[in-house]
C-alpha cells in the first residue's frame, strides 16, 4: 500500500549510471530538462526520448519501475491534455460543437505536452532510482558550496535535507504500522464512508506526530552526544571523485542538447 | 474443530522488484480453541508476517487462512468482523495510543464494533481489571503513564473487543523484569478467566516456557515445528541450532546429561526442575 510509493526510492545496482558522480548526474538532469523544453517539434522530442531510453537501458532498472513512477501523475497528465485540447484556439478547427472547439493545434500541443512530461518524470526518476538520497544531498551540498561566500547555510540546508530524506521511509513504515494497529482495532481506513475515514485519520496522525517528535528529539540528543556542531571544518567519509566517464556522460548530454537546439532551429 | 487454520499459506513482500522476499513459505497449521500457544522465531523468521494473516491485515499471496473453518477472505467486505474475532496486539503497542483518556483509548475498539455505551463501559472496566489498571487511571491521560502502564492500556484496548483469539506480538519487549512479569501474569489470568485462545510471540523461551500449552517455531519463513511445549523443548539441540535460545534451566540439564546425569529431556521451567531434583534426592535418601 504505502510501500508502493516509488518517488525518491533508490534501487541499488552497479550499472554505469549508478556509478556516475552524483554532481554530474544532477547537472546532466538539469541539462536534460533544458533539452526537453528547448525543442519545439517532434523530432526534438524523439531525440529526447532516445536519450531517456538509452539512459534507462544503461541503468538496468526494469522498465516497469518507470511506468510505476508515471502512474501517480496520471490524473495530472490527463488534466494537462484536456486543458490543452479544449483551450487552444489557434489552428484549423477540427470539431466545433456548441462552445467546444477542438483545433489541430490543440491536439498537437496536448499530445506533445503529455509526452514531454512523461519523459521529464522518467528522466528525473532515473536520477533518484540510481542515486542514494545521501549521496544526492552530498552532491547538492557540493554544487551549492559557492553560495557559502554570501553566508548561505549550505551545510545546514544539506543536513536538513538528508535528515528529511532519511526519515521518509522510516515515517512511511511507522505510518504503515500504526495503520495496521488501528485497523486491528476495527478502524476503517481504506473502507467506510468519507467522514468515518476522516475521523479515523486522527487515530493515525496523533501517534505519528508523537513518534516523529520523539524521533527528532532522540536524533538531536544523539547528534549532540557526538559533538555535532555544523559544517565548520568537517571532512567527509565518502569523497566525491569525478572519473573520465563522468566527463564523457556530460559531453554526450551536451551533444544531445546541442542537437536538439539545432533541430529546433532547422525545422 | 480448529479455531484457526492455515493451508499452504505463503506471503511474498514486494513481488517483482529487487526487494522481493518470501516471508512465509507454505505454512500449514491448526490452532485448537482455548489453547495458549507460544510463537517463536528469530528476527526475520516470518513470525510477525504470519500473525498478521490471522486477522486479515495481510492477504496471503497464496494459500488460505481459515477461522472457525471458514476462509476469511471468502467475503472481502466481512474482513473487519474477522479483526474483531481475532485481536492482534502489535509490538510496542503503546505507540498506537491516541485518545485523551485511558478510558477512551480502551473504548476505541469496542466503539468501532458499534456497541452501546453500557456494554462499552462494562468491557472497559472488565478488561482494565483483567490487565491490572486501577479505576482512577481510567480518567487520566495515557501519555502521563509509565511505559509498562501504557503497554497495558494498549493491550486492554484489544482485549476489550473480546476477541475469540488474542494474539500478542512480543508483549514484554523493552520492559523491565517487574513490568514483564506483571504483563505475563495478567495475560495468564485473562486466559484463565475467558478460556480464549491466545498466541504469544516472543523470542524469549523463558517467557513462554512456563505457560504455553504448545509452541510454534518459525525458521527462515518456514514452519520449523509446532507441538506441545514438552516435545518442543525435548528438541533443545535443534532449536539452539537454528539460533534460538532455550531456557537456561534446559541448558543446565542438557549439560548435566552430557556429564552423565540424565533427568530426561522435558525440563524447561525452574519450578519443575526443583521438584524433580527434590524427588530424586528423596529417592536417594530412601535407598
Amino acid at each position: 500500500m504505502l510501500r508502493d510509493i516509488t518517488i525518491g526510492q533508490y534501487f541499488p545496482g552497479d550499472s554505469v549510471i549508478h556509478k556516475l558522480d552524483p554532481r554530474f548526474k544532477i547537472v546532466i538532469t538539469i541539462l536534460y530538462i533544458v533539452m526537453l523544453f528547448s525543442g519545439g517539434n517532434y523530432l526534438c522530442l524523439a531525440v529526447g526520448a532516445v536519450f531517456t531510453i538509452g539512459a534507462i537501458l544503461l541503468s538496468k532498472i526494469p522498465l516497469k519501475m518507470f511506468v510505476k513512477s508515471v502512474k501517480p501523475l496520471f490524473i495530472f497528465l490527463m488534466i494537462t491534455a484536456v486543458i490543452n485540447l479544449f483551450f487552444m484556439s489557434r489552428g484549423n478547427v477540427l470539431l466545433h460543437w456548441k462552445f467546444i472547439k477542438i483545433t489541430d493545434e490543440g491536439v498537437h500541443t496536448s499530445v506533445f505536452m503529455v509526452i514531454r512530461i512523461v519523459l521529464l518524470i522518467m528522466g528525473s526518476s532515473l536520477l533518484t532510482y540510481t542515486t542514494s538520497p545521501i549521496t544526492l544531498t552530498d552532491a547538492i551540498e557540493r554544487l551549492l558550496s559557492p553560495l557559502r561566500k554570501i553566508k548561505f547555510p549550505v551545510h545546514e540546508l544539506a543536513m536538513m535535507m538528508s535528515i528529511a530524506l532519511r526519515f521518509i521511509p522510516t515515517l512511511i513504515e511507522e505510518t504503515d504500522k500504526i495503520m495496521s494497529a488501528q485497523k486491528a482495532r476495527g478502524a476503517e481506513i481504506d473502507t467506510g464512508s468519507f467522514t468515518t475515514r476522516a475521523k479515523n485519520l486522527i487515530s493515525i496522525l496523533v501517534p505519528l506526530f508523537i513518534s516523529a517528535f520523539r524521533r527528532a528529539d532522540e536524533l538531536a540528543t544523539a547528534m549532540e552526544c557526538r559533538c555535532y556542531h555544523g559544517g565548520e571544518g568537517r571532512t567527509r567519509l565518502r569523497q566525491l571523485k569525478s572519473a573520465p566517464r563522468d566527463y564523457i556522460a556530460l559531453g554526450v548530454t551536451a551533444l544531445f542538447l546541442a542537437g536538439v537546439i539545432v533541430l529546433g532551429r532547422l525545422f | 474443530m480448529a479455531i484457526l487454520e492455515t493451508q499452504e499459506l505463503t506471503y511474498t513482500y514486494s513481488p517483482g522488484t529487487p526487494f522481493e522476499k518470501t516471508a512465509v513459505d507454505h505454512v500449514s497449521l491448526k490452532i485448537e480453541e482455548g489453547e495458549m500457544v507460544g510463537v517463536m522465531g528469530h528476527t526475520g523468521s516470518g513470525k510477525s508476517t504470519l500473525i498478521q494473516h490471522f486477522n486479515g491485515l495481510l492477504k496471503p499471496t497464496s494459500g488460505k487462512v481459515l477461522l472457525d473453518g471458514k476462509d476469511i477472505w471468502a467475503d472481502k467486505d466481512k474482513i473487519r468482523d474477522v479483526r474483531f474475532k481475532v485481536g492482534l496486539v502489535f509490538q510496542y503497542p503503546e505507540y498506537q495510543i491516541f485518545e485523551e483518556t485511558v478510558y477512551k483509548d480502551i473504548a476505541f475498539g469496542p466503539r468501532n464494533m458499534g456497541l452501546d455505551e453500557a456494554e462499552i463501559k462494562r468491557r472497559v472496566h472488565e478488561t482494565a481489571n483483567d490487565i491490572g489498571l486501577s479505576e482512577e487511571l481510567l480518567e487520566r491521560s495515557p501519555f502521563e503513564l509509565s511505559g509498562g502502564q501504557k503497554r497495558r492500556v494498549a493491550i486492554a484496548g484489544v482485549m476489550a473487543m473480546e476477541p475469540k483469539v488474542l494474539i500478542l506480538d512480543e508483549p514484554t519487549a523493552g520492559l523491565d523484569p517487574a513490568g514483564r512479569d506483571k504483563i505475563l501474569e495478567h495475560i495468564k489470568r485473562y486466559h484463565e478467566r475467558t478460556k480464549n485462545t491466545i498466541l504469544i510471540v516472543s523470542h524469549s523461551m523463558e517467557d513462554i516456557a512456563s505457560f504455553a500449552d504448545k509452541i510454534l517455531v518459525m525458521s527462515k519463513a518456514k514452519l520449523f515445528c509446532y507441538d506441545e511445549t514438552v516435545k518442543v523443548f525435548a528438541r533443545a539441540d535443534e532449536i539452539s541450532e537454528i539460533g534460538l535460545d532455550v531456557p537456561q534451566i534446559t541448558k543446565v540439564f542438557g549439560e548435566l546429561r552430557r556429564r552423565g546425569l540424565d533427568f530426561g529431556k522435558e525440563v524447561y521451567t525452574v519450578g519443575y526442575a526443583r521438584d524433580l531434583l527434590l524427588r530424586k534426592l528423596k529417592e536417594r535418601e530412601v535407598r
